[in-house]
């Protein structure tokens, strides 16, 4: 309180964001779950047990839960070698690491779809050496996933490497601990918190992402149909109160599952003396 | 002699308590540059090649198309509203919480981040939900002819909410971190609040306030899935760029599909060399 | 355990860090590396522990080589100016590390972990605070963990860089005595890095002054004070007054009682303990005027100024106690005649 004391301006700054927010935000946001109180029990049940909406969920959920692993494993290096080691064209793969951030979905997808359909550069490839088939497949789902997820872990995890206190491997190395124990014990652990929060946001932002998928999905229905897509078929059939029942499901579930991964990090920063 | 020799070799080998060993090192080198290649610089590649791929001529057709100049007019038009908007709306909302104290403040924030957690075609819904023929404007609206849903103010509201949190982002980090010690000494000398703010605060804040602009007009002219579902892909009339390259995707039309999709990319790269400037301007102060 | 350095260089681009370093550290000592910032000897230290590699020279502990033996086997116990504390480990953990990293077959069993752990806990005092995490302890318990768990590994070495850097002149006072004392009972070969000339001359038994990457003296801390190898180090140990025979009236100093008659060089350095000053007696040679003073506690130092009307001159300083000064009832301006007990000659 006593620090603003003398700072002009609360009233029309706090006012205009607190209006705008609602204006902008929250009042729409808020239809959603008004719209689906005109929606009963059995109706809610019915739309969502729906085997094709069940399927939908799988199919969503699992993809962006494996690419959200696979790019905290790799982003995890990338922000290393970013961080750690001096070679030729850094910089440039530095700059690099935020355009799946800038590229507009839509030619993201086209572009990766181009890459890996069973006639492109790739998808080529990999049927002819190894016979897996991306494009058209949940795989081509988690490929784009990764695509998107990339700069949220490598953006989160390297200002604390970048900041990681050098004496602290010192000490450790000083006390006797070979390279890997100090990685694995003093390295890791005061930089998981980080890749944890990386984890979530590439997570979250998989479970919703529409425009980067829908190209390479194939969109199968009961194979490759993310729930995204399922909202905007319903609406194209003007079916709004299933897309509303849908929305406001994965909604609820995103939510949950981000409280809960906003838990654990509380746990083990708790844990690991950074609370 | 033999063993002077070896011990010098030995000294060469040593690795400082910091350095990992060299096969580690350009191991993992290899790996990051390879996962960035395949998943970054190839897509990045593959765009410039597609769009060229039926020559230059073929491009500048494509993209002289009447459609593909009013979905770019378009583009355009959203970025022009909202960007402003979400600015001011960043500096206000980033000053309110980083130089005040009151109840509520961490709800706040995290309000201000919600857009970022739900689904671009959620956020189209949601003004499909109020404003759409079935929504709870719906009646009103067609009764007074004002059309939102499948037109231009729908797309602008979804790009509205998308873009919403990208300058407030930027800014609330940088200004927290700065604290508000300059500005107290510039109203202590009599400075009014106006005054303290362009010559103090705005000068600390530039960059970042930059990049946040930056980053909201991308995604502003970039935005699919909200816009998608608002839009009914009208075309020549509700069709942004990202829409009209899906257009033309889906009917294989693949050389008007790369042309467009080539100037959103060139859009995201010099989104990204003046970031990269940005940040050099930033680290020099 | 003996500490060998021979012909240690190290440079960092074109800088040279390190010129040619030759030292011996006798087993059981407590030696203060000494210097101004950028001197090197933050490096040396490193260099000994290892986390520095030199350009050329060899580094023996207790008579062996350990010039290419990594830090984690070199047996060092080593103390971060920051205390670089494991911040995420509480304290237990923090000091139980370096039993906890040693290959299975040398590592203790988690009873006997536990026992030595809390023992060293003990030893600084803090067993209270086995569970805490190092945010929540002040500097001054952080500088006892660190000491700790640097202990933990029974170093043959224990190297501290500037240990009483980042701490508060109160707590500074209580940690240098106890350092000494634990020193003491330990017997543990130490080397700690400084630019206090204080703290190295109140806790150290040996102490080594370096400059520009070079040892300039090596000694006791009262040979150090006593016999100053060269001006530098007369300067860098407690105030002195510096004279430039060049720039200053000889026959002045003559007068002050300074023999001049067999120069041992162009600069003489006087403590000023060692200028005795009392109320001029008419037609002396040597006198000045008293300009000001200022209590030092149980001293008083007083500033003279040659009374020279036409020019400025640079003003002498002499200490006293401060029952003595009382005794000579001066006031400022008053003329005052300067005896020199003693002076270091140099060239």
């Amino acid at each position: 309180m006593s620090q603003s004391s003398i700072m002009p301006g609360l009233r029309p700054t706090l006012g205009f964001t607190v209006v705008y927010l609602s204006l902008v935000v929250l009042i729409p946001l808020s239809t959603l779950v008004f719209q689906s109180f005109q929606l009963n029990w059995e109706d809610y049940v019915h739309i969502i047990t729906n085997q094709r909406v069940l399927s939908s969920f799988r199919v969503s959920f699992s993809t962006a839960l494996v690419a959200a692993l696979i790019a905290s494993f790799f982003g995890f290096i990338v922000a290393w070698v970013l961080v750690r080691y001096e070679f030729f064209g850094k910089r440039f793969f530095h700059a690099l690491i935020d355009f799946p951030f800038a590229l507009p979905t839509a030619v993201a997808g086209i572009v990766l779809a181009t890459i890996f359909q069973p006639s492109g550069f790739l998808g080529k490839l990999l049927i002819d050496v190894f016979g897996v088939q991306v494009a058209f497949k949940p795989l081509g789902i988690v490929m784009a996933l990764i695509f998107i997820s990339i700069p949220f872990v490598v953006r989160t995890v390297e200002p604390v490497l970048l900041e990681f206190e050098a004496s602290m491997e010192e000490a450790a190395s000083s006390l006797g601990a070979t390279r890997l124990q100090v990685f694995n014990k003093i390295i890791f652990p005061n930089v998981f918190p980080a890749l944890l929060t990386g984890f979530a946001l590439a997570f979250a932002r998989g479970v919703g992402e529409y425009g980067s998928v829908i190209f390479i999905a194939g969109n199968l229905p009961y194979v490759s149909e993310i729930v995204p897509l399922l909202i905007v078929t319903k609406l194209e059939q003007f079916d709004i109160t299933g897309a509303t029942a849908i929305a406001l499901t994965m909604l609820v579930i995103s939510f949950v599952l981000l409280l809960l991964i906003n838990m654990l990090q509380y746990w083990v920063r708790k844990r690991s003396g950074q609370l | 002699m033999n063993a002077i020799t070896q011990q010098v070799k030995l000294v060469e080998h040593q690795q400082l308590a910091l350095q990992d060993p060299d096969w580690v090192k350009w191991s993992l080198i290899a790996i990051a540059v390879g996962f960035i290649g395949l998943f970054i610089c190839l897509p990045l590649g593959l765009v410039i090649v597609k769009a060229f791929s039926k020559g230059v001529a073929a491009y500048v057709e494509a993209l002289a198309e009447p459609d593909t100049l009013a979905a770019i007019r378009l583009s355009l038009l959203i970025a022009a509203v909202t960007v402003p908007l979400n600015t001011v709306f960043g500096v206000a909302a980033a000053w309110a919480i980083t130089r005040f104290d009151f109840n509520g403040k961490s709800l706040l924030t995290t309000l201000i981040d919600l857009p970022f957690s739900v689904s671009p075609v959620i956020s189209g819904l949601i003004f499909v939900l109020l404003f759409g023929a079935e929504g709870w404007f719906g009646d009103w609206l067609m009764a007074h002819d004002v059309k939102i849903i499948f037109a231009t103010p729908g797309i602008i509201l979804a790009t509205l909410f998308i873009t919403f949190p990208f300058v407030a982002r930027q800014l609330i980090p940088l200004m927290q971190e700065m604290g508000n010690q300059e500005e107290e000494a510039a109203l202590s000398l009599g400075a009014s609040g106006w005054r303290t703010f362009w010559s103090v605060t705005l000068p600390n804040i530039k960059w970042a306030l930059l990049y946040g602009v930056l980053l909201c007009n991308a995604r502003a002219m970039g935005e699919f899935g909200a816009v998608s579902v608002v839009s009914g892909h009208i075309r020549g009339l509700t069709n942004t760029l990202p829409l009209h390259v899906e257009v033309n995707y889906n009917e294989y039309n693949i050389v008007g599909a790369f042309a467009g999709a080539s100037i959103l990319a060139a859009l995201a790269i010099v989104t990204l060399i003046l970031k990269t400037v940005l940040e050099w301007q930033q680290n020099r102060r | 355990m003996s500490i060998l350095l021979s012909n240690i260089s190290k440079k960092f681009g074109a800088f040279a860090a390190l010129d040619n370093i030759n030292l011996e550290i006798p087993e059981g000592e407590l030696v203060a590396l000494l210097g101004p910032s950028g001197c090197g000897k933050t490096t040396l230290l490193r260099i000994i522990a290892g986390l520095e590699r030199a350009d050329q020279g060899r580094v023996l502990i207790s008579g062996q080589d350990r010039t290419h033996h990594d830090v984690s086997q070199r047996g060092i116990g080593f103390v971060f100016q920051h205390y670089a504390l494991f911040r995420h480990m509480t304290v237990f953990e923090n000091v139980a590390f370096g039993l906890r990293v040693k290959p299975r077959k040398d590592r203790p069993s988690n009873d006997v972990i536990t026992k030595k752990v809390h023992a060293l806990l003990e030893l600084v005092q803090l067993d209270w605070l086995h569970d805490r995490y190092p945010d929540q302890l002040s500097g001054g318990q952080r500088q006892r963990i660190a000491l700790a768990r640097a202990l933990a590994v029974e170093p043959s070495v224990l190297l501290l860089d500037e240990p009483f850097g980042a701490l508060d002149a109160s707590v500074r006072k209580d940690l240098r005595q106890w350092l000494r004392n634990l020193h003491h009972d330990l017997n543990v070969t130490s080397i700690f890095v400084t630019h206090d000339q204080e703290e190295a001359m109140e806790v150290a038994s040996q102490v080594v002054v370096l400059n520009h990457g070079r040892i300039e003296q090596q000694g006791s801390p009262s040979a150090i004070y006593d016999q100053p190898a060269n001006a530098f180090v007369s300067g860098f140990i407690g105030q002195t007054n510096v004279f430039d025979l060049e720039h200053h009236d000889t026959e002045w100093l003559q007068a002050a009682g300074l023999s001049t008659l067999h120069q041992q060089g162009k600069i003489v350095h006087v403590r000023p303990h060692d200028i005795v000053i009392e109320k001029s007696s008419a037609g002396s040679d040597a006198f000045v005027i008293l300009k000001d003073w200022q209590h030092l506690g149980a001293l008083i130092r007083i500033e003279l100024v040659k009374s020279e009307a036409n020019r400025p001159s640079a003003s002498v300083y002499a200490e006293m106690p401060n029952e003595q000064f009382k005794r000579l009832q001066l006031h400022k301006g008053d003329k005052v005649d300067l005896r020199i007990r003693h002076a270091h000659w140099f060239h």
